[in-house]
């Protein structure tokens, strides 16, 4: 954990929130709303999926005007109407997904934005680059095209960006959940260093650790208001847990002592019960940006959960899709219940009762512009009941969409709402309403908390587990060591396409598969 | 302007059919209004940008618009040959909607209308000797439609297997389509009995019925049974769902298991089958042959017609008429007052750069007040 050497006390705010609120069809994303950033401080910004950071970011980078209340800048009251405006106020935003155009290179997308009637200043810009990145100990590509660098790359450029342009302010929204824990780590010492310059840091996380580990002062939003603030001088005084504690109090109200530890460690499970899928020699030949596969074989039992470990970018998206039928150029054997179903399609998979839950939910996962009613059925389209002959029963879907939208108790002002307009954790609940509800046998999830809040991680893991209760067998793609040594009965770990080997979940199980992360990784 | 409007407002690709139920009363009827105003706007500013254009001719633009409305929707030869115009235009925008809707581009849509009207009309007057008129007429059509499918073989195959762009591949196509049904006309079904370079001509007896009393086609009825048809597919059947599933999000097709390619071969199928349709109605229902060097150019006009009416079939109803009462109208005009009969095709060309203000301004609206 880092400590921070220097905190400048109260210093004058750069920017003032007050009192401000911002309203949407049906919900008040914002109410009245005080915020302070101080120079010299990381500001993190804590709540759960559509508690309102995401609208108060876009107020704040010129993306969303304010109904009422003020943005005071500098002590004066200013009007944030546009990014470029933003920008002028030294406002500077680096979003979640990264906003780099990939066939450009690193130092041509640092010098777009200029004024389009001057010329581009290269040589300038290297001065200026090196000049900042020796201070901050930052490693830039510059002649790298953007679609080369790793999403923690791209993020340092986007950062590297915002100080060129003379930011004050500088906004990482979810920077970390991309990112490697190396990754994080740099991240965190970085903004650390950017402080010190006198900068004012806002970072969004889901994740109480990083909050913890990298904040100096930490605000929650809940259902659009601000519910908590900790002052620096308290968040220095409490120790690690008391102040993760006192924060789930904040978010949840309720008081636990860490929300994602989990009390048992789930063993392995008896291995003389003949498995339920198998996989033999699983191959797939390398993309240009992806890994390929091979000599993938493993085993699940009824009720068995395996975990995939491994970083991301390894073959486990890859993986998921060949097991799903996905991938017309998958080779090996598949078998389901002692059936081999290599050769059957995705739907011919799915009508078996393998399910796969994708981790890009609304990229593959959902139509974003078709109602939520719509993507329960997207995987069925044509099946009875819901479709007579070659009919769309409306009544048939609409009831039942609402029995699945109140079992799985997704949060959506209609049935036909648009599904790209509800937020990631209710994007989630559909999916697997989709996906479990009727006749999984085998469930593969993909990263199935990425991007979500604290609550709907806790209450998706929790369904993970009662799944496999109900005697299906589970594989679990995760990048989360924690996710994973919480729920798997048995752990492989993934490298460059290959499974680089098995770990029964136990004390020693963090240990040993970071021990092959790791050796693999190097 | 409120956030309220604006985020019930369907974006543009995924034009919200009406027919899908359950929506709250008064956030539909306002988001039909706001379309309404964003669709009915853009036309009248563009009516008024074409005056004074007109002007600059030096033709008095309520002259002009009078005597467009007059000629094309008033008067009894007018709005007759306005409805028997509207029939192939309907079933090009049939094809042109299948196609849209599912994200697939085709541009060719002449040299496939150009085709099928060559295909029944060197078809149709042979056979109508050989068997009664009636079944001559519906094997014509058929071959009409077979040889547009073909036709579309080559960027459906393309673009459903190697995901080749097909809007390169079509537009390409469609002048090779245009050309080869010249050569057709001009070498192979060249009518022996005229020094006129056309096919044989179908008797006027043999021809599509008119309806009633009227010189107007009885391919209207079907042009308006095919558009109907069409849009009720897309909305209420699981063929159009998965159509329009891989045009929203093609990747999230894939993973839904649904075969993209085949899909895309069908809908090119359907899409290039109607535009022939539409050539050989246009042929066994009004013209009779084809002349060389034909190409009327509908597919081309009608896609803006299209876009307008947001890829439903009942506003496409609506404005494939208006497009026939400005061609009519504006035919008529070009004689009498000397406008270019071109002037028309600037007139939509005005109404869809207006549109496209209109909706880059609405967008940018809605951007400033979204999340």
């Amino acid at each position: 954990m880092l400590s921070p050497a220097h905190h400048p006390g109260e210093a004058a705010p750069i920017i003032e929130l007050d009192g401000v609120t911002k309203r949407f069809p049906g919900i008040i994303a914002n109410d009245s709303v005080d915020l302070a950033l101080r120079p010299g401080e990381v500001h993190v910004l804590l709540g759960e999926n559509g508690a309102g950071k995401s609208t108060l970011i876009g107020m704040l980078s010129g993306l969303l005007q304010p109904d009422a209340g003020q943005i005071r800048i500098d002590g004066k009251v200013q009007s944030i109407g546009s990014p470029s405006q933003a920008l002028g106020h030294g406002i500077g935003t680096v979003f979640q997904h990264a906003m780099l155009v990939p066939t450009l290179t690193v130092a041509e997308n640092l010098l777009l934005g200029g004024p389009w009637w001057r010329r581009p200043n290269k040589e300038g810009l290297v001065e200026k680059v090196e000049t900042l990145a020796q201070q901050l100990g930052m490693r830039i590509k510059l002649d790298a095209l953007a679609a080369d660098l790793s999403l923690g790359e791209q993020q340092m450029v986007e950062i590297l960006r915002a100080l060129l342009r003379g930011s004050r302010v500088l906004i990482l929204d979810e920077s970390t959940s991309m990112l490697s824990p190396a990754g994080v780590e740099e991240l965190g010492a970085l903004m650390r260093r950017l402080v010190e310059r006198g900068m004012a840091l806002v970072f969004i996380t889901h994740k109480l650790r990083e909050a913890t580990a990298f904040g100096d002062r930490i605000s929650v939003l809940k259902l659009g208001r601000k519910v908590g603030e900790i002052e620096p001088g308290r968040f220095r005084e409490l120790d690690e847990d008391t102040l993760m504690a006192e924060i789930v109090e904040m978010m949840f109200g309720i008081r636990s002592d860490d929300p994602e530890s989990v009390a048992q460690v789930p063993g392995p499970v008896d291995d003389t019960i003949a498995p339920l899928f198998s996989v033999r020699d699983l191959a797939l030949p390398a993309g240009p940006n992806a890994p390929g596969l091979s000599e993938i074989s493993f085993d699940v039992r009824p009720g068995e959960i395996l975990g995939i470990a491994g970083i991301d970018g390894n073959g486990q998206k890859q993986l998921a899709e060949a097991l799903a039928g996905q991938r017309a150029d998958a080779e090996g054997s598949i078998t389901l219940d002692g059936a081999a179903i290599d050769g059957l399609t995705v739907g011919g998979r799915r009508a078996r009762g393998l399910r796969y839950l994708t981790d890009d939910r609304l990229g593959e996962g959902t139509v974003g512009s078709f109602p939520v009613a719509i993507n329960f059925f997207i995987k069925e389209v044509g099946a009875p009941p819901y479709w007579k002959g070659a009919f769309e029963r409306g009544a048939a879907i609409d009831q039942r969409a609402a029995e699945l939208i109140k079992d799985y108790d997704v949060r959506t002002p209609s049935r036909q709402t648009p599904i790209g307009q509800l937020s990631g954790g209710n994007v989630q609940k559909v999916v697997l309403a989709r996906e479990l509800a009727e006749g999984a046998r085998v469930v593969i999830y993909n990263k199935p908390t990425y991007g979500l809040d604290l609550n709907n991680t806790l209450s998706i893991r929790q369904r993970i587990r009662e799944v496999a209760a109900q005697g299906k067998a589970v594989i679990l793609i995760s990048t989360e060591l924690e996710e994973v040594l919480g729920l798997a009965n048995r752990i492989a770990v993934m490298a460059e396409g290959r499974i680089t080997g098995f770990v029964d979940n136990g004390p020693d199980a963090r240990m040993n598969v970071g021990r092959l992360m790791i050796g693999i990784s190097q | 302007m409120s956030a309220q409007d604006i985020s019930t407002r369907p974006s543009t690709t995924e034009a919200a059919p009406e027919g899908e139920a359950g929506q709250p009363a008064t956030p539909a009827a306002r988001g039909v209004g706001k379309r309404l105003a964003m669709t009915v706007g853009p036309v009248l500013v563009a009516l008024a940008l074409a005056g004074l254009l007109l002007m600059a001719l030096g033709v008095n633009p309520l002259t002009y618009y009078t005597y467009v409305i007059e000629r094309g929707l008033l008067s009894p030869s007018g709005v007759q040959q306005t409805l028997t115009r509207m029939g192939p235009l309907l079933f090009l925008a049939a094809g042109l909607i299948v196609s849209f809707r599912a994200g697939i581009w085709n541009l060719g849509g002449d040299g496939q209308f150009l085709l099928g009207a060559v295909a029944a009309a060197a078809s149709a007057p042979l056979l109508a000797m050989i068997m009664p008129a009636g079944f001559a007429v519906a094997i014509a059509f058929v071959i009409a439609i077979v040889v547009a499918m073909l036709w579309s073989l080559v960027p459906a195959l393309l673009k459903g297997y190697q995901g080749v762009n097909e809007i390169i591949t079509t537009l390409m196509m469609t002048f090779l389509g245009a050309s080869l049904a010249n050569v057709l006309v001009k070498l192979i079904f060249l009518d022996p009995g005229t020094t006129v370079p056309q096919t044989r001509t179908l008797p006027v007896a043999d021809r599509l019925p008119r309806l009633f009393d009227t010189t107007i086609s009885s391919g209207l009825l079907f042009g308006l049974a095919a558009i109907i048809a069409v849009h009720l597919m897309m909305v209420k059947t699981s063929f159009g769902l998965k159509l329009r599933i891989v045009g929203a999000n093609p990747r999230a097709a894939i993973h839904a298991g649904l075969s993209v390619p085949k899909l895309t071969v069908a809908v090119f199928a359907l899409s290039a089958g109607l535009c022939g349709i539409a050539g050989a109605l246009d042929v066994l229902g009004v013209q009779g042959n084809v002349r060389a060097d034909w190409n009327p150019g509908y597919a081309l006009t009608v896609i803006p017609m299209v876009f307008l009416a947001r890829f439903n079939g009942y506003a496409s109803i609506a404005f494939v008429g208006l497009l026939s009462v400005l061609s009519i109208g504006g035919e008529s005009a070009a004689r009498r007052l000397g406008v270019p009969n071109d002037f028309t095709l600037l007139l939509v060309a005005i109404v869809l750069i207006v549109l496209a203000i209109a909706e880059y301004i609405d967008h940018r609206l809605s951007k400033a007040a979204k999340v």
